[in-house]
């Protein structure tokens, strides 16, 4: 068994995945995980490629190098699969959560081959359903909650709700809606 | 009961500063430090503590104000990192001469040549014959325990010199880890008021500082300086130990990392620590005797120490995330070999360069370490004196 769950994030910069990283370590602490969420810069510039990484489990964690074998995968800009290799090292028992239109057939030919679990999620319609703009990172934190199986649906909903109160407080008017957006997430992802 | 939290590294030194509650804070952003002074003036504009801050145009502007502020007689502190500590590199040296106990939070980043913003130690160890002492921290925990004992350690009487309170940039500044936080009493009775003996606004005592001092004198100043180090030596541990009545986590020179036994063992500073460390547990899972020792006092230089912890190992790496084109050897490789032949260990020695500019250091490529090491000793590799890890084809 392994010791923690190791996730990869991808995005572009603007998108929001160094922040989903940094919300799961939130919440994965806020249940009594030891956790690491950490982002790696390149060029710091909007829409460039970034990665992000979560390492969550039981005990304390030394190890401070990048994620190469993680055993999930989130993309949240579909994009990014003709130009980064997002399945590399990646574990054929995890899986690969994509923001994405497409469907599963459609999405694998640009997988290099991956064996393991595919999963795929429409951010875009979920967070426009629910915030009204464009905001990923929401729909993809609850669809890796719910991969992963980091922790219960209603444990997760309930911190994270305290925890959108707190970084929200100056503006309380767009909880409701990203909880909806997590909420419609776990449905959605297939 | 200590405070379960989750931080980052630059969040975990701002929240001890927020709990000092220094008088000034003169500043100027540079990646990746940016973040602790932004968030110190976000505490003094919500009123939860009565710092000045100063912002101010450039480095070595914020650490003149740092130390114009301490001279006055005012506990005073900067944070900033590499190309803001070369800017700073006049005052330095001025700061230890004058024997003002300032504190910096620098988070270590590449100096630039290429301009890079990433991780490695070039700044703090370019700076390590400036007559500052020198904390590294591997993690968020230590990055905030250490900067609790900072002021303890600058002001003290035997002391009385600048601080640089080191972490890792990016790995541990803005990585979000488990940390456990001291109570804000606890805190504040360990770090205690600054009462200077001597300062510029003390109108019972006039005084004059960092006056013209030609060859009558030079020379003793700097010899001051160099005692003033020594005593920090006690000082250092002497702060530790009471630091550990009241957090239960023990600090000294160095920690040791299953180096009891070892027959193999790499010494490291910083962040990369904790990697060679998960390292270490699986070669010893394979009956191979790894260990580690992880230097956190850098300045003064507890050479004779770590020569001793490291005296019964047949083989050691030394690892140097920064280089100084000596061509003979990094800061650490060429310190630490010095002390060995001191105490005539005559142990192998090899000096790898790693993690500059930010290369990532894995657990395969400290194993990779361990296995030279090995083949060194059992003779099926020829020893080579310095190494590159993570180099590109």
């Amino acid at each position: 068994m392994k010791k923690n769950i190791e996730i990869r994030w991808h995005g572009r910069g603007g998108q929001g995945a160094k922040t989903a990283a940094l919300l799961l370590a939130d919440v994965a602490f806020s249940t009594g995980m030891h956790v690491q969420g950490f982002p790696e810069y390149g060029p710091e510039r909007m829409g460039a490629p970034i990665t992000a990484y979560n390492r969550i489990g039981e005990s304390p964690i030394r190890v401070h190098s990048n994620i190469y074998e993680p055993d999930y995968v989130v993309v949240v800009d579909e994009t990014l699969l003709h130009s980064v290799d997002v399945t590399k090292g990646l574990s054929k028992s995890g899986g690969i959560i994509i923001n994405t239109t497409k469907s599963k057939e459609e999405i694998l030919p640009l997988l290099n081959g991956y064996e393991g679990n595919v999963y795929t999620i429409d951010a875009h319609y979920v967070s426009m359903q629910t915030l009204g703009r464009y905001f990923p990172n929401s729909p993809m934190l609850a669809a890796i909650v719910k991969v992963a199986d980091i922790m219960d649906q209603e444990v997760f909903l309930s911190h994270m709700e305290a925890s959108y109160q707190h970084k929200f407080a100056k503006k309380p008017e767009v909880i409701e809606g990203n909880m909806n957006a997590l909420k419609m997430a776990f449905q959605e992802v297939k | 009961m200590s405070i379960r939290e989750r931080m980052s590294g630059n969040e975990a030194v701002a929240h001890a500063i927020k709990q000092i509650n220094p008088d000034v804070m003169p500043a100027f952003p540079i990646t990746p430090s940016t973040e602790i002074p932004q968030m110190v003036s976000s505490f003094i504009a919500n009123g939860e503590i009565d710092t000045e801050f100063i912002p101010v145009e450039s480095e070595h502007s914020s650490m003149s104000a740092t130390m114009g502020a301490n001279a006055a007689g005012a506990r005073a502190l900067t944070a900033t990192s590499s190309c803001g500590l070369a800017y700073m590199w006049e005052l330095l040296y001025v700061a230890a001469s004058d024997r003002l106990p300032v504190v910096l939070a620098l988070v270590n980043r590449a100096l630039t040549g290429p301009i890079n913003i990433n991780c490695d130690h070039s700044d703090s160890m370019g700076a390590r014959d400036a007559g500052w002492i020198q904390i590294y921290a591997e993690n968020n925990q230590e990055a905030y325990d250490n900067f609790i004992q900072a002021f303890r350690i600058a002001e003290h009487p035997d002391v009385r010199l600048p601080l640089m309170a080191c972490q890792d940039g990016f790995i541990t500044s803005h990585a979000v880890e488990n940390i456990e936080l001291i109570e804000d009493d606890k805190v504040k009775e360990f770090v205690g008021e600054y009462k200077p003996e001597n300062y510029l606004l003390n109108p019972d005592m006039p005084m004059a500082v960092g006056p013209y001092a030609n060859s009558p004198f030079y020379m003793e100043t700097k010899m001051n300086q160099r005692l003033a180090m020594e005593n920090a030596k006690k000082v250092i541990l002497e702060v530790a130990e009471e630091f550990e009545k009241m957090s239960g986590r023990k600090y000294g020179f160095f920690e040791e990392y299953k180096l009891d036994d070892a027959d193999y063992a790499i010494v490291i500073i910083g962040s990369a620590a904790g990697t060679t460390k998960d390292a270490v547990d699986e070669l010893r899972e394979q009956g191979i005797k790894a260990g580690l020792l992880k230097i956190r006092v850098f300045r003064p230089f507890p050479g004779e120490a770590i020569a001793n912890a490291l005296k019964n190992v047949k083989a050691i790496a030394i690892m140097d995330r920064a280089e100084s084109f000596s061509a003979c050897g990094g800061p650490i490789g060429s310190e630490l070999k010095a002390a060995l032949f001191d105490l005539r260990i005559t142990s192998t020695v090899v000096n790898y360069f790693y993690g500059i500019g930010g290369r990532d250091y894995t657990v395969a490529e400290a194993k990779a370490v361990y296995q030279d090491l090995i083949n060194y000793v059992s003779g099926t590799a020829d020893v080579e004196n310095f190494k590159y890890i993570g180099l590109r084809k």
